[in-house]
């Protein structure tokens, strides 16, 4: 095929479109009707107040069933050992439920904090919060980090972290005015579900008047999380430039599903107009030092490096296309000819850019981009002119190239409808992925699915297998169930052979794959397969160390990885930062240092900010043992609720190895060669099921040896659990604690 | 023949860092080349030959997620 990148600068110029930022369908609800019918049902106050040193030392928990209201203190013990954000959601998490909740029971409880770190506005990435709950799908904790403005608004409001229990028996909407020290919960009837809609009203309705709209953020799902267990949150915050708002997303994990159940239409906050220094750091001037230094630097060196100003995350479509690591037809193969239909420059095209576009205030990585005057051509808002952030690249590799949609206005269809809908779209890309691949084996027919023709590309029936979903009708309805249930039903009904189905489903815990090919990389098998919630890519992405680089070639050189990465990624979550700053761009002189992979100058950028906030300072080390500590705390949470075991920790084949002759045969060369070089056969005296079957035994011992390596550096024993030692060393040695994991290890 | 990340490519004479990363189809942004542990500049990766028998990393900083 001609390259598809030639001439690119040429085609830009002559095909940018111009887009009106303010184009888009205005909605028609009538505000003061939707609020005359309010009713409040409770009402209390509290003293606004922002933070000393990062924490306001206190959180809010709110009861919808029993309307209490209260707040919760946060000791020095909750600082010392859990830190913030994801600690705390996971250990007022553990306290509000027992091991036989279950994810819509009326103790299971939605967590929102933010970390002592968030809402820094000097530096890139710090608008972070985590969420926190059991999961519908996978029946353990779930954590998930969103951006936008509401964590940071939280705290600047005076809390710590948001905890909300029980159940609603009417819709709700949860009003924190951190403005006026006013919490009120308010019956709604007549707003509508969806998210598009939905928090741009609540952002009128609670404003006070037009500047008072960026200090307001609504937390929101949207139809299809109550007809589904993939449901998502939405967090919203106000685009001044394009007169609207806009959505981040906590993906997954289907908290989105627990927040429907608990019949919350939104919680929206009214924080404080924000200022640079309300986290009221021990030291502003390092942290401002520090700010202006990358903010320089990425200014400076990413247009050469990721270009995530203009195109985000993105700009790896065709990247991961080139490494054979872009999800294809649910994960069989690596690229596609097609792929360029969905790279980053028909992004960069489409969407609004050369803007700042950050999801918080001063991130000049501003990976956001608004696609502006998107009409939709499907739907309940069908002939509606909407406004979309622009597919990041799980979105355009999980709703595009993975279900063989090589269509830029269907993904960007399919994106707006995750979103306005609450449903993630990493689950929803691998979730049709799986139901597609079943269509083309014959698994599924169109007597299965209701009359959809669920082929490759096919966006109209991916589309209306969606708007099913969110009606709660037909195959949708099964389909939001997710993979894991799926493959259950489909067993049952005597619909494909179940080992097959397991092969090519590709969930882990009951969590569906993120979108990247692990196969050729046995560290990434173990960085998606070998985690706390279940296969995202938040942990540790290993596959160009691994596969690419060739930098860890034994058994312990991957698992120092998997002990590495995923304490390093935890201690974002813990303390409200986004991953992206820290190494989608680098220092110029970045390759003189250690191990440069690490972005030392940035580890260090954090370590002084980290100390610049709190006024205590800490080393790389101490920084894992913090991530330890929470990170084994949720290994245990996850034991006591039933998994964290080594069973659990098993990956689908299809994530390891070639399940199919087709998937064999399009990397025949390579797979020969292993045979050859790993296995010491010779591949041209075997068949291809022989070879397909040496293949299969060979990389699921090696998964196998890689398991026994991670447990041992992670200080667990062969079934994973963390040892008593391991548990007192980290200090985290609660007789709560304890009493899990004693029974398995006597 | 030379190694690159481990793996021999062949060689010829005049063979640059850019022809390097052409053939193995790397393009990141996010490298670090060496050739037998001498770093390249990005700048200097057209120019730059690689003699018969080196070792040539090209590191891929690590992205995703």
């Amino acid at each position: 095929m001609s390259n598809p990148y030639a001439g690119l600068t040429d085609y830009l110029a002559f095909h940018r479109v111009e887009t009106n930022y303010q184009q888009r369908t205005e909605n028609r609800l009538d505000i003061s009707k939707l609020r005359s019918a309010h009713n409040l049902l409770k009402e209390s106050t509290f003293t606004p107040k922002l933070p000393e040193k990062g924490y306001c030392h206190r959180g809010l928990y709110i009861n919808i069933n029993t309307l209490e209201v209260k707040e919760q203190p946060v000791t020095q013990e909750m600082k010392d050992i859990f830190i913030g954000g994801r600690g705390f959601g996971l250990w007022q998490l553990w306290h509000a439920v027992t091991p036989s909740t279950k994810w819509n029971d009326p103790e299971n409880e939605i967590v929102i904090s933010p970390g002592p770190l968030s809402g820094i506005t000097q530096y890139p990435g710090s608008g972070k919060s985590i969420v926190v709950s059991i999961s519908p799908q996978t029946d353990i904790p779930i954590d998930s980090n969103v951006g936008g403005y509401f964590g940071p608004l939280l705290k600047f409001s005076g809390y710590d972290f948001l905890e909300i229990q029980g159940k609603s028996e009417k819709e709700i909407i949860i009003f924190i005015d951190g403005q006026k020290g006013i919490i009120k919960i308010e019956e709604c009837p007549l707003e509508p579900l969806d998210s598009h809609i939905l928090a741009e009203v609540l952002t009128e309705m609670y404003a006070e008047g037009e500047g008072d709209r960026t200090n307001i953020s609504v937390v929101s799902a949207g139809s299809a999380a109550d007809n589904s267990l993939i449901g998502m949150l939405n967090f919203s915050w106000f685009d001044k430039r394009r007169g609207c708002i806009r959505l981040k997303q906590a993906g997954r994990g289907g908290i989105g599903t627990v927040f429907r159940d608990k019949r919350i239409k939104a919680i929206v906050i009214r924080g404080p107009e924000v200022k640079g220094d309300h986290n009221h750091p021990v030291d502003f001037e390092t942290i401002a030092k520090t700010g202006i230094k990358l903010h320089k630097e990425l200014r400076a060196l990413d247009p050469s490096q990721c270009v995530m100003r203009r195109n985000g995350t993105a700009h790896i479509v065709e990247i991961m296309d080139a490494y054979d690591l872009l999800p294809v037809h649910n994960f069989q193969y690596g690229s596609h000819p097609e792929t360029h239909k969905i790279a980053s420059y028909i992004w960069d095209l489409r969407c609004t850019q050369r803007t700042s576009d950050g999801c918080w205030y001063g991130c000049s990585m501003s990976c956001a981009k608004g696609a502006d005057g998107l009409t939709l051509r499907t739907g309940p808002y069908k002939g509606d002119v909407v406004t979309v952030d622009g597919p990041e690249y799980e979105n355009a590799a999980g709703l595009g190239s993975n279900a063989g949609i090589f269509d830029a206005e269907a993904v960007l269809e399919l994106n707006f409808y995750c979103d306005t809908y609450g449903i993630c779209t990493i689950t929803w890309g691998t979730i049709c992925a799986f139901v597609m691949e079943c269509y083309q084996r014959g698994i599924l027919n169109k007597e299965r699915t209701g009359g959809l023709e669920l082929t490759w590309g096919n966006w109209t029936a991916d589309l209306e297998l969606m708007h099913q979903m969110a009606r709660g009708e037909g195959f949708g309805k099964i389909v939001g169930l997710g993979v894991h249930k799926m493959k259950h039903i489909f067993a049952e009904r005597g619909w494909g052979d179940p080992k097959l189905l397991d092969d090519i489903g590709m969930e882990n815990k009951g969590l569906e794959y993120s979108q990247y090919l692990s196969k050729e990389s046995l560290a990434q098998q173990g960085g998606y397969a070998m985690t706390n919630k279940g296969p995202q890519h938040d942990e540790a992405w290993l596959i160009f160390m691994d596969m690419v680089n060739k930098q860890l070639p034994t058994f312990e050189d991957k698992a120092e990885a998997l002990y590495y990465f995923p304490l390093w990624r935890t201690w974002f979550g813990l303390n409200g930062w986004c991953k992206l700053p820290w190494n989608d761009v680098s220092p110029k002189d970045n390759h003189l240092r250690h191990e440069p992979h690490k972005i030392p100058e940035h580890v260090e950028n954090y370590l002084a900010m980290h100390g610049a906030m709190l006024g205590t300072h800490i080393t790389v080390e101490d920084m894992l043992n913090q991530s330890a500590r929470v990170y084994n705390f949720q290994r245990i949470f996850n034991i006591r609720m039933g998994k964290g075991l080594r069973i659990h920790d098993r990956a689908p084949y299809r994530s390891m190895g070639p399940v199919s002759k087709e998937e064999y045969t399009s990397r025949e060369d390579r797979y020969d060669q292993q045979i050859r070089d790993e296995m010491g056969q010779d591949p041209a005296k075997m068949s291809l099921e022989e070879r397909m079957a040496l293949h299969r035994t060979w990389r699921t011992d090696r998964y196998e040896k890689l398991t026994d390596a991670v447990y041992k550096r992670r200080g667990w024993t062969s079934n994973g659990v963390p040892t008593i030692d391991r548990i007192k060393e980290l200090g985290i040695d609660f007789p709560e604690v304890l009493d899990v994991v004693k029974p398995l290890l006597s | 023949m030379i190694t690159v990340n481990g793996d021999p490519l062949d060689w010829y004479d005049g063979i640059t860092v850019q022809n390097i990363l052409s053939a193995k189809k790397y393009k990141f942004p996010m490298l670090i080349v060496t050739i037998n542990e001498m770093h390249v500049p990005k700048e200097n990766y057209a120019d730059t030959t690689v003699p018969d028998e080196a070792e040539v990393k090209v590191i891929h900083l690590l992205s995703g997620g």
